[in-house]
């Protein structure tokens, strides 16, 4: 906001004095360092949750026995590891890298700005994220263990001690939460703002990449829906510490409160996450395929229709929470019709593929990857939307193998997606592309050997959140343990599968080859500056923009792409 | 580019203005600590939020300027106003009856009986020796059989 | 000046990136207090037996801290006019008064917790109560936040810089000035 630095003695940075190495990379301004900052935590943090997620599959798959590097697992810790895995997978990781890295990184370089509209905010907002990133692993390891009520935390169980029996780590954990709310706030004005004032001249709202516009109405969603999650979480707190009873019928509060404060926030969450990995799909689709992206202002219309339908369906987490009936016939109604603009954003990306002439490079397997996903995803949520099938099916494997096929996608496949797609132009580096096939057919394939299984598990009956199904004589036959143990093998084929791509990611930040400016022949405005750019983006000449973002293929022009910036 | 829309633009001095709006929000307070007086119930829910209403939309016209604002900020926050009224409607029909089609909420039933028979006085007030009294029969739904046992926390979500 | 963005000056949206930041902060502050006090609404309808809790409230304290929020707000937009009007130093003043409003308001929320703490009614006294001191608790907060950023702006106003940030912080202040004027009746009025 500030016309003159003079007056902040503490961050008074000239930017074109040649800059230390904390200045650039331990409390860097620029966009494109904090995008990095958030996109190693993010990826760190994935490492958690993959960690504890071998840790639970194991202990399913084999009960009792001892897991290698974890130990035997008790009940508390069972609990412990699927809470902090969820918790952290969607607030440490898809949201850091999906929203912060990626918004941080592309928002100005498409927009065609030198930085976010507030820099030291920007700033900000990841140091108060580190915090965040601190307390969530300081929670593993307090006396008690971690938090084990789920990463709903539904109260009475996170508010009472005496019911959870972690009163230290559900403290930090929601401590932890609300910090983290707190910087994504900063940093989703940020963005919003820098999208909407900062763009070049020429860059109508027609002409915003699809990506840029995602993560713009991602990060509005987030700001609509966390308040009430915000100020429920302040309740959550006294509740634990202070003992009130926010949420305790016989004390006049009500349980049911946090599941409305917690899914009005969650509901849209998923949208969060999911608006810039289709975004990221949209750039990819369109660059591989050499085509116009087909109905730019109705994709553009089917994600801001999605935004505004999912503040309305809520309440289909908790058919069987003890809401009224009545309430949960609107909530299907609702709940369904959010399908058709989400689906009708995937038709037209699937249009655009229609007589394109498709490169399958690695960018783009991981884009038709997370539509062939997605749909599935989108598809298993229907029986679990209407309230009917979702009484038998609420709480069920089908629940978590449904919201993986979703998530996964978002998450993993989107960014990879994204990563394979925009590492040139981070890193100034390519990766190898035989190496990023063979980690996505590897990835791509363990996903389903993983989560399909538990469809059939799930229809079988079996609960999400038991911890040893020996004692269960309907579960725990020869043949529902042997899909486990598939399961959970096909896991472990997935998190080695990583460790390819973590060569190759690292490796060729290294060593790998030099990247040109415009590797992929893309017409979006960041692909007109070198690999990786310089400190201010676009040096003195700003550019102005001519077109929209997608001008492939076009006819009696030499090149087969039209930079956004180059005058006609 | 952005022309600056301020209604207040020509730079002239409208201190008076201000304190006269300034008065007007102290009538209208005045209004709203007397209201409760005349014990009629509708009446004090004028005199207080109607009231409430009229000071708040006072104080964005000729504090905020709000009314020379770009129509987008009256958007956003309209928008967030309106979000607030969709979390309210979905979640009243829980949270505020204690009782909905084939549901009853046993618990805060009680409490609301116990609260009334208590009077006033911080005889409202509870001990720490509360917790016994009926976790298991929030929202008592259970009794319809098919759905018992199934809000025993954490019931997790999608 | 070396430091300025480009992106900071841009307007492309219409209207200044302050301003524009301003408001979609307020967006979400919006709906922090509306969240809150929906639930509380939500409770208050469902249990009437906290109208006899409500009795024990101090109408006068909460009285006294409307009168003084809003006329920190009428020197909030005074202090904005001699922005526009180039004033640093009387801006800076005017600022400085509505900090000391803030200052008044805080004293007198002191003085009723105080006395209201030492009757029983504490926080764990019995939900209303619980409500009651998270309300206004999240809102003194808000003033705290203002009042030391308002500050900060007039310390600079002063030496006639940044002025532009002068109305920024007063559409702040309006802001928590407007979620009193609902907290006033919610928690007092209404028995």
């Amino acid at each position: 906001m500030s016309d003159n630095h003079a007056d902040h003695g503490h961050d008074d940075h000239g930017h074109h004095h040649e800059m230390t190495f904390l200045e650039k990379y331990v409390i860097p301004l620029d966009h494109k360092y904090i995008a990095k900052q958030y996109l190693l935590t993010g990826m760190f943090m994935a490492l958690i949750g993959g960690f504890f997620s071998y840790a639970f599959r194991m202990q399913l798959a084999w009960p009792g026995s001892d897991i290698p590097m974890f130990g035997h697992m008790s009940p508390a810790e069972y609990n412990a590891a699927i809470t902090t895995h969820g918790t952290v997978m969607i607030f440490w990781v898809a949201m850091p890298v999906l929203i912060a890295a990626f918004g941080n990184f592309l928002i100005p370089l498409m927009v065609g700005a030198d930085d976010m509209a507030f820099p030291r905010l920007n700033r900000l907002s990841y140091q108060v994220f580190f915090v965040s990133v601190v307390l969530i692993i300081a929670s593993i390891f307090v006396p008690g263990g971690a938090f084990g009520g789920a990463w709903t935390a539904y109260p009475p169980l996170s508010a009472e001690p005496t019911y959870n029996l972690t009163p230290t780590g559900s403290t930090l954990w929601i401590l932890a939460v609300a910090v983290e709310f707190a910087a994504f706030l900063i940093g989703g004005i940020n963005f919003i703002v820098t999208a909407m004032n900062a763009r070049a001249p020429g860059m109508k709202w027609d002409r915003v990449p699809m990506v840029v516009w995602m993560i713009c109405i991602a990060s509005i969603l987030f700001m609509l829906s966390v308040g009430p999650l915000i100020a429920g979480a302040v309740m959550l707190f006294f509740d634990q510490v202070l003992n009130t009873g926010f949420y305790d019928p016989t004390r006049g509060g009500d349980p049911i409160l946090w599941q409305h404060l917690f899914w009005f926030f969650g509901h849209p969450e998923v949208y969060v996450v999911l608006l810039p990995a289709t975004g990221m799909v949209a750039e990819v689709i369109t660059v591989f395929s050499r085509k116009k992206l087909f109905g730019y202002q109705l994709v553009l219309f089917t994600s801001i229709g999605t935004g505004v339908l999912s503040f309305f369906v809520w309440a289909h987490h908790q058919f069987v929470a003890g809401i009224d009936p009545r309430m949960a016939n609107i909530f299907t109604v609702t709940t369904v019709l959010i399908s058709i603009p989400i689906a009708e954003m995937l038709f037209l990306y699937i249009a655009t593929l229609y007589k394109g002439s498709i490169t399958f490079s690695t960018p783009m397997l991981w884009a038709l990857g997370f539509i062939f996903a997605f749909l599935i995803g989108g598809v298993t949520g229907i029986p679990l939307g209407a309230s009917g099938s979702d009484i038998y099916l609420h709480d069920s494997y089908f629940v978590l193998a449904h919201f993986h096929f979703t998530f996964f996608p978002i998450a993993f496949m989107g960014t990879f997606c994204g990563l394979s797609f925009w590492y040139p132009k981070m890193f100034g580096k390519m990766m190898n592309d035989t190496l990023g096939k063979i980690h996505f057919w590897l990835t791509f394939l363990s996903f389903h050997g993983i989560f399909i299984p538990l469809f059939v598990l799930g229809l079988a009956g079996q609960h999400r959140r038991i911890f040893d199904f020996t004692n269960y004589p309907d579960l725990a036959t020869p043949d529902l343990q042997s899909v486990r143990i598939f399961a959970t093998c096909s896991l472990l084929v997935l998190l080695a599968s990583q460790s390819i791509f973590l060569y190759n990611f690292f490796y060729n930040m290294f060593f790998g080859k030099d990247a040109p400016a415009n590797p992929w022949n893309s017409s979006t405005l960041e692909w007109t500056v070198p690999s990786p750019p310089p400190h201010g983006n676009f040096g003195n000449k700003f550019p102005e923009v001519y077109r929209g973002p997608y001008e492939y293929s076009v006819p009696d022009r030499e090149l087969d792409y039209w930079p956004q910036s180059e005058p006609s | 580019m952005a022309e600056q829309a301020h209604a207040h633009g020509d730079h002239g001095d409208h201190t008076s203005h201000y304190v006269k709006i300034w008065g007007a929000l102290l009538v209208l307070f005045l209004i709203s600590v007397i209201g409760p007086i005349f014990e009629i119930p509708a009446l004090t829910l004028i005199t207080a939020f109607g009231v409430a209403c009229v000071k708040a939309f006072l104080v964005m016209k000729y504090f905020m300027h709000l009314d020379a604002e770009l129509k987008l900020v009256w958007y956003i926050l309209a928008g967030s106003l309106v979000l607030m009224f969709v979390f309210f409607f979905g979640t009243a029909a829980d949270v505020r009856n204690h009782e909905g089609s084939r549901w009853v909420n046993v618990a805060a039933q009680a409490e609301v009986a116990r609260g009334m028979a208590a009077g006033d006085g911080h005889h409202g007030e509870h001990g720490g020796g509360h917790e016994e009294g009926g976790h298991a029969t929030e929202e008592g739904h259970g009794a319809e059989g098919e759905h018992g046992g199934t809000h025993e926390a954490p019931n997790g979500g999608h | 000046m070396a430091s300025k963005v480009i992106a900071n000056t841009r307007t492309a949206a219409g209207l200044t990136t302050g301003k524009l930041a301003i408001w979609w902060l307020l967006g979400s502050e919006i709906v922090i207090f509306g969240g809150l006090l929906g639930s509380y609404i939500m409770h208050r309808l469902g249990h009437p037996e906290w109208a006899n809790y409500a009795v024990h409230t101090n109408v006068w304290a909460g009285g006294l801290n409307t009168f003084i929020l809003l006329t920190s707000s009428l020197f909030a937009v005074l202090a904005h006019q001699a922005a526009e009007h180039g004033d640093g130093p009387k801006a800076a003043k005017l600022l400085f008064a509505t900090f000391c409003g803030g200052l008044g308001f805080l004293c007198v929320k002191t003085f009723e917790w105080s006395n209201e703490i030492a009757h029983g009614y504490t926080i764990t006294a019995n939900t209303f109560w619980s409500f009651y001191y998270t309300a206004a608790g999240i809102h003194g907060l808000h003033v705290i936040i203002g009042m030391s950023i308002m500050l900060f702006i007039a310390y600079n106003a002063n030496k006639g810089k940044d002025l532009h940030r002068v109305e920024l912080v007063g559409l702040y202040w309006h802001f928590v000035d407007i979620v009193w004027i609902f907290l006033f009746p919610l928690l007092y009025i209404a028995k």
